[in-house]
């Protein structure tokens, strides 16, 4: 006999509070450090009433000091706890980029596993919310090529909730990008208490044989919509979510890149040296010769992302994917 | 101002004679003795590590020579169960806390197993860029506290480091949260080669202990009695929920930023020369033994005898350790191998013909 298990239909950031809240009940260990994440819940609300519940001593509210408080919780880490840390959003971490890429993401390999950093940082990113400059940056590609540490990206309120639990219990450090766009843009059906959503799987949101479309996070809605638009005209897309941004879920882009031949990656970063590059590679190295057309990718333009007032021609948009989609097939 | 403010505190003076007497029944000759032997250990230890750079046995080197009063004074204030967060120059505190001499010779020999601390040692590797262990030191002090231990820790840091932003938040972070850590500054004014003049206007660096009121203390870095009763003072005090201590021990490199540099090239090496005659931390515990009539030229033979053996045993244990196995680049980046990692290894491994 299976019990039910109660769902809630809850938004993304929800979904993370609850994510949060189910681990902070569930181990003792687990602590929440950042700015103006007590009183105030956060900026975004996803520590909403976390601190009256739990108390100071476990939602802490930090001096606005990025390296400081990540480097904190590296030792925090290291001593037993499992350290959330906030960071208020993505463009604000660079200061704690050293503490990160030094020392969280390397301090297993310095110690053959002596010291390790069960550690997530949990961060905002990416643009279209007409967000002031410097708090819409989608930079997950200068953290997926240091070593040793994971990077994460939700798209709904299921996959936050459950990849934030996953990542919580990873044994290293976990990056956890939240789309602020889509904070509470869609609701969804979320389950009560804990389960996981595997790091290093990519999800198929769409089935299709005509092209794979490859995307995460806030892209997700575009893809979609261009994909959706393009099924008018005979052209079956394939969806691929991502989820993980590092380790990519290789084998479902060869399986699925094995199928159509034809491909599109879409990301709001920049495009040299963004992560479109890699997927390339995976493509290159898995699935040469089933190649009917070159990969294209729609990308945030290699230029600082924008003010506000120019982000709807920055980010890439459904007309653009699907002018790709149409180069792809009519190669 | 601030010197006045924040005068240097020493319990014996260059000379060896008692500075401030009411120590004077805690100095007993068996603890004079262990700094002494401690100091001579780490000391012989620091040359043989400089020789061994010179013959290519060992990688480059950072020498801490001059520096042995403030690590040994404040490394054996620490009891066990404290926390450690050396950097490249203070393997000296590291091995008087129970580090093991092979093992650090091996960290300067480029193997990740020098990073391994003994079992139940929470000695951290060494911090290298700079300041950045600062603020790992408040975050696992404040564990200890809100695990309600009574544990502490203790993070060495240069005079050039408490110019870095990291220096600032890790001190501004304990203090708010009131974390038992010790940050413990070996002033010895360079950073490799700009002078302290150089790299700050304040006349100290125990004053910036004001911005974050806690208390800030400047010692005598040379007199081993003083590093280790303020370290202790301080340790207590942040076992008893007091709250972190900033110290400045005012001390004096004689040898190279590493063995990579030269120093004639940017510091007075008359100064230097003086500064070995006159103000070595080793012949102030040995004038205040003298002086106390508790010197004995036979234990002092004894003791660097045994340093010698034990240094030399160490560097036997270095050069006898395995080759560096290349399964350790890819088996320790995750807990489990991502497929890259698992990829780059197996295509490497069947470039060079080994097993996996």
């Amino acid at each position: 006999m299976q019990t039910a298990v109660k769902v809630k239909t809850l938004t993304l950031v929800q979904a993370i509070t609850d994510g949060l809240d189910t681990m902070l009940q569930e181990k003792e260990e687990v602590i929440l450090l950042g700015e103006d994440i007590g009183k105030n819940g956060g900026v975004f609300r996803a520590t909403d009433k976390l601190q009256d519940k739990y108390g100071e001593d476990r939602v802490i509210d930090t001096p606005l000091s990025e390296a400081g408080f990540v480097g904190a919780g590296i030792g925090m880490a290291v001593n037993g706890f499992l350290p959330i840390i906030e960071i208020q959003f993505l463009g604000f971490i660079y200061p704690a980029y050293e503490q990160i890429v030094t020392h969280a993401s390397r301090l297993r390999m310095r110690t053959m596993g002596h010291f390790t950093v069960p550690m997530v940082i949990r961060a905002p990113y990416g643009a279209g919310v007409r967000a002031p400059e410097i708090h819409c940056d989608s930079t997950e590609a200068i953290f997926t090529h240091m070593p040793g540490i994971k990077v994460v990206c939700p798209s709904n309120p299921y996959d936050a909730k459950g990849l934030l639990i996953a990542a919580i219990e990873d044994p290293d450090p976990v990056l956890f990008l939240e789309p602020m766009r889509l904070y509470r843009s869609v609701r969804d059906e979320v389950p009560d208490g804990k389960y996981t959503v595997e790091i290093g799987k990519a999800k198929k949101r769409m089935e299709g044989e005509h092209v794979t479309l490859i995307a995460w996070g806030a892209m997700i809605p575009e893809v979609m919509e261009a994909a959706k638009a393009v099924k008018e005209k005979g052209i079956n897309c394939e969806v691929i979510d991502l989820l993980t941004l590092f380790p990519i879920d290789k084998d479902m882009i060869a399986e699925s890149v094995q199928k159509t031949g034809r491909t599109v990656v879409v990301h709001e970063a920049h495009a040299t040296g963004g992560l479109g590059n890699d997927i390339l590679a995976i493509i290159n190295d898995t699935s040469f010769l089933y190649q009917k057309a070159p990969v294209e990718r729609v990308t945030g333009f290699d230029a600082p992302v924008p003010y506000f007032g120019f982000e709807d021609h920055y980010l890439p948009t459904p007309e653009r994917i699907k002018h790709a989609i149409e180069k792809v097939i009519k190669f | 101002m601030m010197e006045n403010q924040f005068p240097i505190r020493q319990i014996i003076d260059v000379n060896g004679k008692i500075a401030l007497p009411e120590y004077k029944e805690k100095m007993t000759a068996e603890l004079a003795k262990k700094f002494y032997k401690q100091m001579i250990r780490i000391r012989t230890f620091d040359r043989k590590a400089i020789s061994l750079q010179r013959q290519g046995r060992i990688g480059t080197y950072a020498p801490f020579e001059g520096q042995e009063a403030a690590q040994v004074g404040s490394a054996m204030a620490l009891a066990e169960g404290d926390w450690m967060f050396p950097t490249y120059r203070d393997h000296g505190a590291a091995i008087v806390f129970g580090h093991s001499l092979s093992k650090v010779l091996l960290f300067w020999n480029g193997r990740n197993e020098g990073c391994i601390p003994p079992k139940g040692k929470n000695i951290f590797p060494p911090g290298i860029p700079i300041a950045t262990q600062i603020p790992h030191a408040a975050g696992a002090a404040y564990a200890e506290r809100k695990r309600g231990s009574t544990s502490a820790a203790i993070a060495y840091f240069g005079d050039g480091a408490t110019s870095e932003g990291d220096f600032h938040e890790g001190v501004n972070f304990a203090s708010v949260m009131r974390a038992p850590v010790v940050f413990f500054n070996q002033n010895n004014q360079f950073a490799i080669s700009v002078p302290i003049s150089k790299q700050m206007n304040s006349k100290t660096i125990a004053q910036k202990a004001l911005a974050y009121d806690i208390p800030g203390i400047r010692i005598d870095g040379n007199d081993v009695f003083t590093a280790y009763f303020e370290t202790l003072q301080a340790l207590e005090r942040a076992r008893n929920g007091g709250g972190p201590t900033l110290i400045e021990a005012v001390t004096w490199r004689y040898g190279a930023h590493t063995t990579s540099d030269d120093p004639a090239k940017y510091r007075d090496q008359v100064e230097n020369v003086k500064r070995r005659e006159e103000d070595d931390p080793i012949i102030r515990v040995e004038r205040w033994l003298k002086n106390e009539g508790l010197y004995d030229e036979s234990w002092a033979t004894t003791v660097k005898e045994e340093a010698i053996t034990e240094v030399e045993e160490a560097v036997k244990e270095m050069e006898a350790f395995p080759k560096a196995d290349p399964a350790d680049i890819f088996d320790h980046v995750f807990a489990e191998p991502t497929w890259q990692i698992a990829k780059q290894k197996k295509e490497y491994f069947d470039l060079i013909g080994g097993e996996i």
